[in-house]
């Protein structure tokens, strides 16, 4: 049974459709990255799926309970992390955890413990006694996670949670998301898809409130992204080298050709036949390679395509 | 068990932002003040040009002037405390998050609200308790003892006063989602209700007469303003239940 499930989920402020008949399920255990540029209803389905926020229409399961109506009971056993976490300034970190425990009903033992471990988890350990108001925003996006994890929560939404980070920061985030992975399903919104390829395992796109396509990443990936190679030319053949770029756009069996300095990356509609030509025609040019590769796509390649699509759709 | 932990948070907030410790000087600097005033305002009247001439016509001052200056002063500054205090208790967290951070998990929404009313209340209570022994004191040096009991029954009804303005500014604070919306809203109140009890035959019924109570009391009339009491709890029962009903319906 899937532990997120939403059926022609709506939602409208005044004449704004932010979602727009969103449907999508998640399952138990898995990090699933849910991508969508701006604008496209991240924020608002979570705050829907959180309970903040009321739908305006269709379905919203969690942990197999409608949220509308069992609102309270479903927030014991989720965890949140907003975009960008609000704190009380006057409160220290170990404070704001322990308050956190107070309101899951954990004892005073618990919280210390619970309390101590996250801090620990979250880097936070030498700050712990500090007032939040002087947090920096990795800190505070770090404490967010912290608090978001004090009721060991089997769901875990996280709203770009490493959006304010440094790389150092982002890193180390998003290996403890990934550590979560079979702990709890995690739900993680963000338009950065480098952070995606590294740790989920699920995708959904959205796009203009709706879903645009949702599968594991790799499904996503061999079913939607094109083949794509990358050649590097020796500098000394640099002429020969842009006529036979531009010539290549003709080809049939290519679909785009962008140059960047020395390297040439083709997007190809047919491997097979790019396979057979792209380096033959290459040689017959009289260029001198130092590279030739077939890459593997990226998710940025399957999400630029799709985005792509829709908005050509949509135009 | 969450009220008690949201009413902890509360107090230790106010705290620890010296939003208590204003209240309470502020409460106490009127507790002092007041009978000094009362009893020296017509020995500073004749250091002034002609003062002897004026301060001949002001009757000699007794524990009822004391009493009154109290009652005028704590009631002025307790409803701009009230205001100040309250205004943002709802609207500043619904704007800046904290609100959604915390009622996403566990904690029912009248839990939130009341604990504000709550706390809000210690903090009244604290202030007008030490205002009203400051008084007591300087009272008894410079008049004579007022009785005890009547003199905690004055300041009961100071507070219920004062709680009247702390619960209409929390349901003016969660209307809105702008501390300074919010103030505007309540003060308007304030100039409702003032302007009401100007009202020939109405204003016995408002919370102001809990005042005027306060002051018979204190010159051992046995008056009394039940009616006013009653619609004072009344007010801020429905004032309370009004924040609810709202808060439960809004989004975060």
């Amino acid at each position: 049974m899937p532990v997120i499930y939403t059926q022609g989920l709506r939602k409208t402020f005044g004449r704004v459709q932010a979602l727009n008949g969103l449907d999508f399920s998640v399952e138990p255990g898995t990090v699933f990255g849910f991508l969508g540029p701006n604008g496209a209803g991240k924020t608002t389905a979570i705050r829907v799926l959180t309970g903040l926020a009321r739908p305006t229409g269709g379905c919203v399961r969690v942990l197999g309970e409608d949220i509308v109506a069992s609102r309270r009971g479903i927030a014991g056993r989720i965890g949140y992390l907003p975009e960008e976490p609000a704190f009380y300034p006057w409160m220290t970190a170990y404070e704001l955890l322990d308050y956190i425990g107070r309101i899951f009903g954990l004892t005073a033992e618990e919280r210390k413990v619970r309390s101590k471990k996250l801090l620990d988890l979250a880097g936070l350990t030498q700050t712990g006694g500090r007032r939040i108001g002087g947090f920096s925003r990795g800190m505070r996006q770090r404490l967010g996670l912290a608090q978001a994890l004090v009721n060991r929560p089997e769901v875990l939404f996280l709203d770009e949670p490493v959006s304010a980070m440094d790389p150092a920061g982002r890193k180390e985030v998003l290996e403890l998301i990934g550590s979560l992975r079979g702990q709890c399903t995690v739900f993680m919104s963000t338009h950065i898809l480098t952070d995606v390829d590294r740790v989920c395992d699920t995708v959904g796109i959205i796009n203009h409130g709706r879903m645009v396509v949702e599968a594991p990443r790799e499904e996503l990936i061999a079913r939607y992204a094109l083949p794509v190679f990358e050649i590097e030319n020796d500098s000394s053949s640099a002429g020969k080298f842009a006529a036979w770029a531009e010539n290549l756009r003709s080809m049939s069996w290519v679909a785009t050709v962008s140059v960047n300095g020395t390297v040439v990356r083709v997007v190809v509609n047919n491997v097979e036949e790019a396979k057979k030509k792209l380096l033959a025609s290459a040689i017959r040019a009289g260029l001198i390679l130092t590279r030739y590769e077939m890459i593997r796509p990226s998710l940025e390649d399957v999400f630029l395509q799709l985005i792509g699509e829709e908005g050509k759709e949509a135009g | 068990m969450i009220f008690l932990a949201a009413l902890r948070k509360e107090i230790f907030g106010q705290w620890r932002s010296y939003r208590l410790l204003v209240v309470v000087a502020v409460f106490l600097a009127f507790g002092l003040l007041s009978p000094l005033a009362a009893k020296f305002i017509p020995e500073l009247m004749k250091l002034m040009p002609n003062g002897k001439e004026i301060a001949r016509l002001i009757p000699q001052p007794t524990i009822t002037d004391a009493v009154a200056q109290y009652l005028k002063n704590s009631s002025q500054f307790g409803v701009v405390l009230a205001l100040l205090m309250t205004m943002g208790a709802v609207a500043q967290e619904k704007d800046k998050g904290t609100a959604a951070l915390v009622l996403v998990k566990p904690m029912p929404r009248s839990v939130f609200l009341w604990a504000k009313f709550a706390a809000l209340g210690v903090t009244f209570i604290i202030g007008i308790a030490i205002a009203g022994a400051a008084c007591y004191y300087y009272t008894l040096i410079l008049f004579r003892a007022p009785d005890v009991s009547r003199w905690l029954a004055l300041n009961g009804l100071l507070f219920l006063f004062v709680l009247v303005y702390v619960a209409l500014t929390l349901l003016c604070s969660t209307v809105s989602r702008s501390q300074v919306v919010a103030g505007g809203l309540a003060f308007g109140l304030v100039i409702l209700l003032s302007g009401t009890g100007a009202i020939p035959g109405i204003g016995k019924f408002l919370p102001g007469q809990l005042l005027a109570w306060g002051a018979w009391l204190a010159a051992g009339s046995k008056e009394t303003a039940w009616p006013a009491l009653w619609i004072s709890v009344g007010i801020i029962g429905a004032a309370l239940a009004g924040a609810w009903a709202v808060f439960e319906r809004q989004e975060l």
